[in-house]
């Protein structure tokens, strides 16, 4: 049973990096093109991200008991407070140096865009001094 | 509309209900909430003995995080082989990406969320804190960004 998740997670996770790669947010120009009022596109692709996960999120744990193959559903953990804020403003401010996100980082490299590895091994070494000196 | 979109829209929308229903799949068939952001701090619990990344919720989710990973760079994959024009790589200078993928990581982990754990998860869940934070970073985004356009940067 134990592998039933990490075939879910592959799954899900090739639909998720197909989208990123259709919807171009794989390439920072086109984010960073976001932020300069040039493109709007990205709002697009939140906005239809997050209709359909809505759906799923709010509907699924009414009409299912758990899920197919897995125990119970799980919440999106989120606590207002200034880790929150300040973190979040933290990753704007990176996000407005080099537009790219976790997932781009990621799944940019599945399509050859390899001064993404630049971005990707940056944020491991973030999150690393995160944990490491200011996690909790 | 064109002014807005000058490279269409079709792409876009196509793109975002494809992530959305990847979150939505995982959702749906584990009861797991699929941000990305984590798995830059559970894969560290495979090398740390730092308390901090050897809290639970980051030892018992790193396997399946790395998967979904892995998926990720399939899927990237599969569309440059399906419908991609070769390879293409971006132009932001190797400095913007360091520094710039530094803080996003730090900052992600920090607020706990990043673009789709705050912003698709957490917004999908209803959650203010999440909203407030997608605001926060959309607005620290669009001064950073245009201030690095402003300064002539790429």
């Amino acid at each position: 049973m134990k592998s039933t998740p990490l075939f879910w997670a592959l799954v899900a996770g090739v639909l998720f990096g197909f989208g990123l790669s259709l919807s171009a947010m794989i390439r920072p120009e086109v984010v960073l093109s976001f932020l300069r009022f040039k493109d709007f596109g990205l709002l697009l692709v939140l906005g239809g991200a997050v209709t359909v996960a809505l759906l799923a999120f709010q509907l699924a744990p009414r009409l299912l008991d758990k899920p197919f193959f897995g125990q119970a559903f799980a919440k999106h953990p989120s606590t207002l407070n200034t880790r929150t804020i300040g973190g979040a403003a933290i990753f704007g401010i990176g996000w407005g140096l080099c537009g790219v996100c976790p997932g781009p980082a990621i799944a940019g490299l599945g399509s050859g865009n390899w001064p993404l590895l630049a971005a990707l091994v940056a944020i491991f070494a973030g999150a690393w001094v995160q944990g490491r000196f200011f996690g909790r | 509309m064109g002014q807005f979109f000058p490279n269409g829209i079709a792409h876009y929308l196509a793109g975002g209900l494809i992530i959305g229903a990847a979150v939505g799949l995982l959702f749906v068939t584990t009861g797991l909430i699929g941000g990305m952001s984590t798995v830059y701090s559970s894969t560290w619990s495979f090398f740390s003995n730092h308390p901090f990344f050897q809290w639970e919720n980051l030892v018992g989710s790193r396997e399946w995080r790395l998967a979904y990973a892995a998926g990720l760079v399939l899927g990237g994959a599969i569309w440059l082989v399906w419908l991609g024009a070769g390879t293409w790589q971006t132009g932001v200078p190797i400095w913007q990406l360091v520094l710039g993928g530094f803080l996003v990581g730090f900052g992600a982990r920090l607020s706990n969320g990043c673009t789709s754990g705050h912003g698709i998860c957490g917004m999908a869940s209803l959650q203010l804190p999440s909203l407030l934070a997608v605001l926060t970073f959309l607005a620290t985004g669009i001064v950073t960004a245009q201030l690095v356009a402003w300064m002539g940067g790429h």
